[in-house]
C-alpha cells in the first residue's frame, strides 16, 4: 500500500504498532480504519436493541420479570472474567509492540481465551438455569428482548474466540508476519468492543433490572 | 445532435403539461360527486383542505421558478446559440442568499401554520362543542368493522350511522393485526392495533352518505373492507337506533365467531340471513356483551353471561356501559 | 408449503409450484392467475437455462469465471451490479405493468386475484429498492468513484467481491422465489403482526426476510468500503474540497450506508427470530409491541431513500456541468447541502407514521424537521439551473434526463413537503398520492440519476458509446411515461384511493386508473427501447468506438484514461492541484502528462471468496425459508470455512511490470495521435473517437 495518497498521514486508531513494525504499521492503517467503521454499524445494532429492551421492560405478560431471574453474582463474575481477558489481551498487544518475543505474545493469548471461553460456560450456565426457572424467551416480550441482546454479545465472544484460534492457526503456518499483526489489531479491537458493550449490557440489564 | 428547435418545443410542452396537472387538483375541489376531503362533510375535512391550498401556494413560490426557468435556459443557452458563455463564473452571493434565504422563509412560514394546525387538528383532541360526545367504539376485524355504540347499547357492521352537527369521539382497537379506519370525508385516519386503544374526534356537518374504509393492507379482503358513514339529523338517529334494538340480532358467541373469521361483513349479513333493521343494508346487534370493547383490547374474556334474553336488558347494558367508562 | 415437513426438503412441497393450485382447484380466477405465475417461472427457468446454453456454445465459461465472477477489479464488480440492477429493473416493471393493468381493469374485480396482487405488490417494492435501486448506484459509484480520485481500487477489493456475491445471492433467491411460491404479501415494508406466524405462517414472508437481510448486508460492506476508500485513498493533492461532487455525494451515500443499514438488520432479525423461534418482540400478545418494528423499520427507511437519492444528486452534478461546459454553480454549497441532507436523514423517520398515534407536538417537530430537509435540496436544484445559466447547454441524452429531473423532481419535492404536514397527511397517508410521491422521487430523481450516470459512463466502461436515437427513445418515453403513469395518481389518492389495494368500486376513479396503465404501457416501450439501444449499441461498436478515452470533453479524472480501462487505472498516481483536476490539466495545454518514469503495479488476485459467499448465502436464505436446516447449516459452515481459510492466504498479489505499463501508455497516446479531435456537436455522433478540441481560455469547443 502506498503512503503518498492524500488521506494517509498516519492517524492510527488502533494499536500503534510503531516504526519497528515498519511494514505491518503501514498496511494496519487502512484495514484497522476499516474495522473501526465496521465496528461502528455493530455499535448502531447493539445500541438499537438497547433501545428496544427498555421498551419492553414492562411486556413482561404476567410472567417473571427481571427481578426473578437476574441474579448479580453471576453477572459479576461474567463482568470480571471479561474485564480481566480484556486486560490480558491488552499485555499481548503490548508483548507484540515491544517484540516481546512470541512465547509471551501466545501466552497472554491463550490466558485471554480460557477467560473468554470461561465467560462463555458461564453465561450459558446463567441463561440454562433462568430457563429452568420460566424464564425462557416465548414466554414474554421482556425475555424476547433479553434474549435478543444479550446472546447477541455472547455470540459475539464466541466469534471473537474462533477468530483467535483462527490466529493461532495462522501463526502455526505463516509465524507471526504482517497479516497476522494486523488480524492481532482489529481483534484486540472488537474484543475490547465486546467489553464496554458487557459494561453496557451489566449497567442496563442487570443492575438496572435489580435495582 | 439531434434538431435543437424540435427538443426545447418538446421540452416547453412537458412542463406546460405538468402545469396543468397540478392546476387540475385544485380545480377538483368544486365538483360535488368526488369522495373524500375535496369534498368536505365536516369542518375538520374542510380546515385540512384548506390547509392543502395553501401549502401548494407557499411551496409554488419555490417550485414555479424551477418550472419556468429551466426550459428558458435549456433554449437561451444552448450551444448552438449566441447567449453569453462565462466557463468559469460558479458563484454570486446575491444569488446564494436568495437560494438559500428564499426557501428558509417560506418554510418558516409553513412551520409556523404547520405547528398550530397540527395541535388544532389533533385526532385526539375532543371537539368543543356545546352537545355532548357520541360515543363509538370501533373495531377492526378481517375485513370489517364493527361499531358498538355503548351509551344506546347497540352494535352496527357495514354501516356507522352518526347524528349531525355532534361531535363523535371514537375509541379504536384491532381485533386482528394493523389497520387504518378512515372516514376522509369527515377527517383523519387513525391506525388501529392490536391490544392498543387509539382515539379520534370527528364531526359532521351535513347530511350524506360517506365513503369509510380501511386503508392499511391486511390480507386478501383488504380491499373489500369498506363501509357507509350515513349522517342524519339527532331525531332520525334516534329513531333508527330505536329500530335496531328491537329488530337487530343478539350479538351472541355465534355471531361474534362470524366476526372472529375472515370475512366481509356481507358475508356475514348472509350467514345471520334475515332482514336487517333500516337503514339497510348493514348487520345490525340489538344486544352487546358488557365491555365487550374493552375484554376485546384487553385480551380478556367477553362477559356472554351478561347478555340478557329480554330488551329491557338493553338499557341496563347501557347504563352499565356509560358507568365504566365513566371509571375509565 | 406441505403440513408434514421431511429432513431433506423441509416444509417443501409440490404446492410450491405456481401451477398447482390451477390444477388442484381450476376456477377462472385460479387459472389466470396461475397461468401468470407460471409464465414467470417459466421465464426465470428458460432464462437460466437459455444464459448457460449460450455460453457454453460461445465457449465463455472461463472468461466469466476467470474476468468476471472471481474478480476483485472495482470495475468489473461495478458492471456486474449493473447488470444485476437493470435485469431486476425488467423483472419489476413487468409486476409494475401488471398491477397497473389490473386496476385498469380493476371496477368491481379485475383479473389478478387479491393473493396474487398482494405478492406482485411486495416483489415490485422489494426488487426496486434492493436489487434494482441499491446494486445501480452501488455499481455507478464502485466503477467511478476509485478513477475520479485517482486511486487504483478499492480499499478493500475481496470485500467488494463479497458484496457482489451477497446482492446477487439475494437477487437469486427472488427469482427462485418465482418458481418456488408464494413470496410474501406484506408489502416492502412487512409490518407485523400482519408478517408474524399467526396470520403468514408460510414461506413468503421467510423469503423476503432472508432476500432483504442479504442486500442489508452487502451494502453495509459496501458503504464500509467505499467510506475508507474516499479517506485513505485520495491521489496526493485531492483534498476533500477538491474532489468531484459525485465522490461526495458517494461519500455521504456510504455513511448513510453504515448507520441506516443495522437498524433493518435488527428489524428482521428480531422478526425471524419471533418466527423462528416463537420470541414476541412484535406480536401483539404475550407483551410484544409492534410499534418497535415501525421505529426500527423507519431509522433505516428515511436513510435509505437518501442513500437511493444522493448518488443521483451525484451525477446529475457530473451532466450539469460537463455539458454546460461550465464550472458547477456553488461547489462548497452543495457540499454543505448533501452533508445536511445526510445529517438530517436520520432525524426525520417519524413522519412514515404520523397516523399511528403519537401526541401532536411530536407530529408537528418531525414535520417540521422533514421540510427543513427540503431547503438543502432546494438549494441543489437551484445550483443546477446556475450551472446551466452562462454556460452552452448540449441537450445530449444525460441531459435530457437531468432536465426532465429537474422539473418533475421539483413536483416530487412539493408533494413531499404536502405529505410532511401531519394535518394533511393524515388524510393522504397510505393512500395512491403516497405512491405517486415517492415514485416522482424515484423515477425523475433516482433512477433518471442511474439512467444519465449509465449513459454518460458506458463509454468509458466499455469502449464504445450508448446509440443516441434509441436513447432519446427511452428517455422521452420514461418521461412522458412517468407523468402519464404516476400523476393521475396524485388524484386518486386525494380521492381516497388506498395503496395496495387489487380492485375498487367507486367508478370515479376509473379513468385515472385507465390513464395510469396507459402510462405504464409507455414505461414498457421506454424498456423496450433501452434493451434496443443496448442491441443496436454492441452491434455497431466498432463505429461507435471512443478509445480516446474523453467523448464528452471531460472535467474530472476518470476521463484521463483509455476507454476501456486498463486495470491498474493509472499507471502513475495523478497529481492533483485543483477542482475539475482533468479540465485544469486540459486548459494548461497538456491534457496526458507522460510520466517521467513507469514503477511496477501491485493488483490483487482473483479470488472465489465472493461467488462462495454469495452461493452459501442463497443456500442459507433457501434452506431457512424451506425448513431445510441441514441445507442452512452445512453453507454456512461453508462460508464460515471460507472465511477462516482465507485468514490463512498470502500471496494475494501480483505485480505488473514497468515495461508492460509502458507499452501501454504509449499506445494509447499513439492512438489519441491519430485521432481527429472534435467539437461538442458531434460528440454523440461516429466521429467521436474520445478526443476532444481542447478548451479556448477555459471555454468548451
Amino acid at each position: 500500500m502506498t503512503t503518498h495518497t492524500a488521506g494517509a498521514s498516519t492517524r492510527h486508531p488502533g494499536l500503534n504498532l510503531g516504526e519497528p513494525h515498519e511494514e505491518a504499521h503501514s498496511a494496519n492503517e487502512e484495514l484497522v480504519f476499516g474495522f473501526w467503521v465496521f465496528m461502528m454499524s455493530d455499535f448502531i445494532i447493539f445500541g438499537l436493541l438497547f433501545a428496544t429492551y427498555v421498551t419492553m421492560l414492562g411486556g413482561t405478560a404476567g410472567g417473571p420479570g427481571p427481578s426473578d431471574l437476574l441474579e448479580m453474582k453471576g453477572a459479576f463474575i461474567e463482568t470480571m472474567l471479561l474485564l480481566a481477558s480484556s486486560f490480558t489481551f491488552g499485555m499481548a498487544s503490548l508483548s507484540l509492540k515491544y517484540h516481546q518475543g512470541t512465547a509471551k505474545l501466545i501466552g497472554w493469548l491463550v490466558v485471554t481465551l480460557l477467560l473468554g471461553l470461561g465467560f462463555l460456560a458461564h453465561e450459558l450456565k446463567d441463561f440454562h438455569t433462568m430457563i429452568s426457572e420460566g424464564g425462557y424467551p416465548s414466554r414474554s416480550g421482556y425475555l424476547s428482548a433479553f434474549f435478543s441482546l444479550v446472546p447477541l454479545h455472547g455470540l459475539h465472544v464466541a466469534g471473537a474466540c474462533l477468530w483467535m484460534l483462527a490466529i493461532f492457526g495462522q501463526m502455526a503456518v505463516h509465524r507471526i508476519d504482517t497479516q497476522v499483526k494486523t488480524g492481532l489489531t482489529r481483534l484486540a479491537i472488537l474484543w475490547h468492543f465486546l467489553d464496554i458493550v458487557w459494561i453496557v449490557i451489566f449497567s442496563l440489564v442487570y443492575l438496572g433490572g435489580l435495582t | 445532435m439531434n434538431s435543437p428547435p424540435s427538443l426545447y418545443r418538446r421540452a416547453a410542452f412537458r412542463w406546460l403539461l405538468s402545469l396543468v396537472a397540478v392546476s387540475a387538483f385544485t380545480l377538483l375541489s368544486g365538483c360535488d360527486r368526488l369522495p373524500g376531503f375535496l369534498n368536505p362533510g365536516g369542518p375538520i375535512a374542510h380546515a385540512q383542505r384548506e390547509h392543502l391550498g395553501f401549502v401548494i401556494l407557499m411551496v409554488m413560490i419555490v417550485v414555479l421558478p424551477v418550472l419556468v426557468l429551466t426550459p428558458w435556459l435549456v433554449w437561451r443557452y444552448r450551444y448552438s446559440g449566441q447567449a453569453s458563455y462565462r466557463p468559469r463564473w460558479s458563484f454570486s452571493k446575491l444569488i446564494d442568499v436568495l437560494i438559500w434565504g428564499v426557501p428558509v422563509i417560506v418554510v418558516g412560514v409553513l412551520s409556523v401554520v404547520l405547528w398550530q394546525k397540527t395541535i388544532a387538528l389533533d385526532p385526539y383532541k375532543p371537539i368543543e362543542s356545546d352537545k355532548t360526545p357520541l360515543e363509538v367504539q370501533v373495531i377492526g376485524f378481517d375485513w370489517k368493522w364493527l361499531f358498538i355504540y355503548p351509551d344506546q347499547g347497540v352494535a352496527t357492521l357495514g354501516r356507522l350511522i352518526l347524528p349531525t352537527d355532534r361531535p363523535v369521539s371514537f375509541t379504536l382497537t384491532s381485533a386482528t393485526v394493523m389497520q387504518t379506519f378512515f372516514i376522509p370525508a369527515l377527517g383523519s385516519q387513525i391506525d388501529v392495533m392490536n391490544r392498543m386503544v387509539t382515539r379520534l374526534h370527528l364531526i359532521a356537518e351535513r347530511e350524506g352518505d360517506f365513503m369509510g374504509r380501511n386503508i392499511q393492507y391486511n390480507g386478501e379482503g383488504f380491499y373489500k373492507q369498506q363501509f357507509t358513514t350515513q349522517t342524519v339529523s339527532q331525531n332520525r338517529f334516534d329513531t333508527y337506533i330505536d329500530q335496531i334494538r328491537t329488530q337487530g340480532h343478539t350479538l351472541d358467541q355465534g355471531a361474534y365467531a362470524l366476526l372472529k373469521a375472515q370475512n366481509t361483513w356481507k358475508d356475514v349479513a348472509n350467514a345471520l340471513s334475515d332482514d336487517p333493521p333500516p337503514p339497510a343494508p348493514m348487520v345490525a346487534f340489538s344486544q352487546v356483551p358488557d365491555g365487550l370493547f374493552h375484554a376485546i383490547a384487553r385480551h380478556q374474556p367477553v362477559d356472554w353471561a351478561g347478555l340478557a334474553e329480554s330488551s329491557d336488558a338493553a338499557s341496563n347494558t347501557s347504563e352499565r356501559a356509560i358507568q365504566e367508562r365513566n371509571t375509565q | 408449503m406441505t403440513d408434514e415437513s421431511s429432513f431433506l426438503l423441509g416444509r417443501l412441497g409440490w404446492d410450491a409450484l405456481p401451477f398447482w393450485d390451477m390444477i388442484q382447484n381450476p376456477t377462472r380466477e385460479s387459472i389466470i392467475n396461475g397461468i401468470i405465475a407460471s409464465g414467470a417461472a417459466g421465464m426465470v427457468v428458460l432464462g437460466a437455462l437459455a444464459a448457460a446454453a449460450l455460453i457454453t456454445w460461445y465457449g465463455k465459461w472461463k472468461v466469466l469465471w476467470c474476468d468476471w465472477l472471481t474478480s476483485v477489479d472495482h470495475k468489473k464488480i461495478g458492471i456486474m451490479f449493473i447488470v444485476i440492477a437493470l435485469l431486476m429493473l425488467l423483472r419489476a416493471v413487468i409486476e409494475a405493468a401488471f398491477m397497473r393493468a389490473q386496476q385498469a381493469f380493476g371496477l368491481g374485480g379485475g383479473f389478478l386475484s387479491p393473493e396474487h396482487y398482494g405478492q406482485l405488490f411486495t416483489t415490485h417494492g422489494t426488487i426496486m429498492i434492493f436489487f434494482m435501486a441499491m446494486p445501480f448506484l452501488t455499481g455507478l459509484i464502485n466503477f467511478v468513484m476509485p478513477l475520479q480520485i485517482g486511486a487504483r481500487d478499492l480499499s478493500f477489493p475481496v470485500l467488494n467481491s463479497v458484496s457482489f456475491g451477497l446482492t446477487a445471492a439475494g437477487a437469486a433467491l427472488m427469482m427462485i422465489s418465482l418458481v418456488l411460491a408464494p413470496f410474501s404479501t406484506g408489502g416492502w415494508t412487512g409490518y407485523p403482526p400482519f408478517t408474524e406466524l399467526q396470520a403468514n405462517p408460510g414461506p413468503g414472508v421467510d423469503y423476503w426476510i432472508w432476500g432483504v437481510t442479504l442486500s442489508t448486508l452487502s451494502s453495509t460492506f459496501s458503504g464500509i468500503n467505499f467510506a475508507v476508500t474516499i479517506y485513505k485513498k485520495r491521489a496526493p493533492g485531492m483534498t476533500l474540497m477538491r474532489m468531484p461532487l459525485f465522490c461526495w455525494t458517494a461519500l455521504c451515500t456510504s455513511i448513510l450506508m453504515i448507520f441506516g443499514m443495522p437498524p433493518l438488520t435488527v428489524a428482521t432479525g428480531l422478526l425471524a427470530l419471533d418466527r423462528y423461534l416463537d420470541f414476541h418482540m412484535f406480536t401483539a400478545d404475550l407483551g410484544g409491541n409492534m410499534m418497535n418494528y415501525i421505529n426500527l423499520f423507519w431509522a433505516f427507511g428515511h436513510p435509505e431513500v437518501y442513500i437511493l437519492i444522493l448518488p443521483a444528486f451525484g451525477v446529475f452534478s457530473e451532466v450539469f456541468s460537463t455539458f454546460s461546459g461550465k464550472r458547477l454553480y456553488g461547489y462548497t454549497a452543495l457540499v454543505i447541502a448533501t452533508m445536511a441532507i445526510a445529517v438530517l436523514s436520520f432525524t426525520v423517520w417519524l413522519h412514515h407514521f404520523f397516523t399511528m398515534g403519537q401526541s401532536a407536538h411530536i407530529n408537528a417537530v418531525f414535520g417540521i424537521a422533514t421540510m427543513l430537509i427540503g431547503i438543502p435540496t432546494g438549494v441543489k436544484i437551484f445550483d443546477w439551473m446556475l450551472t446551466m445559466y452562462r454556460g452552452r447547454v448540449r441537450l445530449t441524452v444525460p441531459m435530457v434526463y437531468a432536465v426532465g429531473f429537474l422539473i418533475l423532481f421539483s413536483i416530487g419535492g412539493l408533494s413531499g413537503i404536502i405529505l410532511a404536514t401531519p394535518s394533511i397527511d393524515y388524510q393522504i397517508h397510505n393512500s395512491l398520492f403516497l405512491v405517486a410521491h415517492f415514485h416522482n422521487m424515484l423515477i425523475p430523481g433516482l433512477l433518471f440519476g442511474m439512467l444519465a450516470g449509465y449513459t454518460y459512463w458506458f463509454s468509458k466502461a466499455f469502449g464504445f458509446q450508448l446509440d443516441a436515437r434509441w436513447g432519446y427513445r427511452a428517455a422521452w418515453s420514461w418521461i412522458v411515461g412517468f407523468m402519464l403513469a404516476f400523476f393521475p395518481l396524485y388524484a386518486l389518492g386525494l380521492l381516497g384511493m388506498p395503496r395496495r389495494t387489487v380492485a375498487f368500486f367507486d367508478p370515479v376513479y376509473l379513468p385515472w386508473t385507465i390513464a395510469a396503465g396507459l402510462g405504464a404501457l409507455i414505461i414498457l416501450y421506454a424498456i423496450v427501447c433501452l434493451m434496443a439501444q443496448l442491441w443496436v449499441s454492441i452491434k455497431r461498436r466498432d463505429a461507435l468506438a471512443t478509445p480516446g478515452g474523453d467523448p464528452w470533453d471531460g472535467r474530472s479524472l476518470e476521463w484521463d484514461t483509455p476507454s476501456p480501462v486498463p486495470e491498474y487505472n493509472f499507471p502513475v498516481l495523478p497529481q492533483v492541484n485543483s477542482h475539475d483536476a482533468f479540465y485544469r490539466q486540459k486548459c494548461d495545454g497538456a491534457p496526458h502528462e507522460s510520466p517521467a518514469r513507469y514503477e511496477p503495479i501491485t493488483i490483487p488476485k482473483n479470488t472465489a471468496m465472493g461467488v462462495i459467499i454469495g452461493v452459501s448465502g442463497t443456500a442459507v436464505g433457501f434452506g431457512l425459508t424451506w425448513h431445510m436446516w441441514w441445507l442452512a447449516l452445512a453453507f454456512s459452515a461453508v462460508a464460515l470455512v471460507a472465511m477462516i481459510a482465507r485468514g490463512f492466504a498470502r500471496n494475494t498479489t501480483w505485480t505488473l511490470d514497468a515495461e508492460a505499463i509502458e507499452r501501454q501508455q504509449r499506445a494509447w497516446a499513439h492512438q489519441l495521435e491519430q485521432f481527429e479531435p472534435i467539437t461538442r456537436q458531434w460528440e454523440q455522433s461516429e466521429a467521436n473517437r474520445g478526443v476532444p478540441v481542447p478548451p479556448n481560455e477555459g471555454a468548451i469547443q
